[in-house]
């Protein structure tokens, strides 16, 4: 498998992860990066977005005279409501999550483990005021948990790891991640969780695999 | 019946120092600013404060805690681009943060509202939220047990009460409200409007009115404008109407 065209920028990527959500799915998108999916999701899609803070069947971010300040998403943008809307309480809205109601939930990481460990809350630098919101409960709710952030950090080092540095959001629960180098799936096979790169894009399949200290699976 | 007062002074006048008090809002949406003001003005301190954030701005609980009336905060999400107030104090260690994820939050009130011991959830587990909890693997998956929260005042906001002290939101401003009405030994809530009883379709309360101790009107969204169409207002009959 060789690596296809160049890297993905932030919108080609929004546009893969809105390409592979499954018609008719309930959907959570997280604060940041994972909001701009929404903009690539097509009416044929019939795709159902959920906010935490307590709303089904959001519509795009409100503008001028259409904002309400009692009508925002989990980020605190003032957002409309479709046709099919509905409004309910924060404990009925997380247990909707918790109760394995949302088919996918695309959030943002700091780093996968190859075992599909997500570490996205928080840096664990000690001089930092911790916050955590809905990610622990998003991380473990969904069907799916789709990733999507850029294959390495900064400096460099990969964010696809063999084990999480950061604090870890929660355990196992990614199954797949969303890159500018490249699409992986989390699958299990004979009991273990493996990671298999599926689409590379600017690299190839090889130097992807000389560059993380993961085994990718075959 | 809850108790109506005309006056936000005497609403909050149930919180004490040391009170455990419960905050509705999600960000500003639903907080009961003029319900938090009135506390600021009540001096009441060292406060243990639940609620999602930890202020925003320079209004309502942001304000209580650059205050320092607030001890402890039990929150999910504290920072924020606007929350200088909350940073402020827990930069200076004046301020206790319990950090709680935000489906742990509002389960824990649930579970206080409901009369639950306590619950096993995935939610945390194998993180340092979860670190020191009791925990149980059943049916192969594996859950932190976390307890009810409950608040000895909860203050929150809702669209219109009715005599009864039912209870009708507006929009995503409903978050924390229904739980927290349930969670405390007394609940204060501001609405915007008071309506006869009879006037809520009792198919659309969302907080029946058993949960409601004090309501106190506010009218946040222009005092004096025309009420907005809501669905679960309803005609009604002479019969029907109680405290018009």
């Amino acid at each position: 498998m060789s690596g296809t065209g160049t890297r993905l920028s932030r919108q080609e990527l929004a546009r893969l992860v809105a390409r592979d959500i499954a018609p008719g799915s309930y959907v959570n998108l997280g604060i940041g990066q994972p909001t701009m999916v929404a903009d690539y999701l097509t009416a044929e899609q019939h795709v159902t977005l959920h906010t935490e803070n307590g709303m089904l069947g959001m519509g795009p971010q409100a503008h001028g005279d259409r904002i309400d300040d009692e009508l925002i998403n989990a980020g605190k943008i003032p957002v409309t409501e479709l046709p099919g809307a509905s409004y309910f309480h924060h404990a009925d809205s997380f247990a909707m999550m918790r109760g394995g109601h949302l088919d996918v939930c695309v959030l943002g990481a700091f780093q996968v483990s190859a075992s599909g460990d997500l570490a996205n809350w928080s840096t664990g630098a000690p001089d930092a005021i911790p916050a955590v919101g809905g990610a622990m409960d998003l991380a473990i709710g969904a069907k799916e948990v789709f990733v999507m952030m850029s294959l390495f950090a900064r400096d460099g080092t990969a964010k696809l790891v063999p084990e999480c540095t950061y604090p870890v959001t929660g355990l196992g629960c990614v199954t797949r991640v969303y890159t500018d180098c490249g699409v992986f799936h989390i699958l299990e096979q004979d009991g273990a969780r493996r990671l298999k790169l599926v689409e590379p894009y600017g690299l190839s399949a090889d130097q992807i695999q000389d560059q993380l200290e993961v085994e990718l699976s075959a | 019946m809850p108790e109506i007062t005309q006056s936000t002074a005497a609403a909050v006048a149930g919180v004490k120092d040391g009170s455990t008090v419960l905050m509705g809002g999600f960000g500003n949406a639903g907080q009961p600013m003029e319900l938090i003001d009135a506390l600021l003005d009540s001096g009441a301190r060292n406060l243990t404060v639940v609620s999602n954030n930890a202020g925003q701005g320079d209004a309502g609980l942001a304000l209580l805690i650059k205050e320092r009336r607030v001890r402890k905060v039990i929150c999910s999400f504290p920072r924020q681009s606007d929350s200088w107030h909350f940073d402020a104090a827990y930069g200076a260690g004046e301020i206790e943060l319990e950090l709680v994820p935000q489906g742990n939050l509002a389960e824990r009130l649930r579970a206080a509202g409901a009369g639950i011991g306590g619950f096993f959830t995935p939610t945390g587990y194998g993180t340092e939220l979860a670190a020191g909890k009791e925990t149980r693997q059943i049916e192969g998956r594996n859950y932190v047990l976390e307890h009810p929260l409950r608040g000895d005042v909860a203050l929150i906001k809702a669209l219109y009460a009715d005599h009864a002290g039912n209870l009708v939101y507006r929009k995503t401003a409903r978050n924390f409200g229904p739980v927290m009405a349930a969670a405390a030994a007394q609940t204060v809530v501001q609405v915007e409007q008071l309506l006869p009883t009879g006037s809520l379709d009792p198919e659309a309360v969302v907080t029946p009115g058993i949960y409601v101790d004090v309501v106190t009107v506010v009218a946040t969204r222009g005092a004096g404008a025309a009420p907005e169409p809501h669905p679960a207002v309803r005609e009604h009959t002479a019969e029907e109407m109680v405290g018009a």
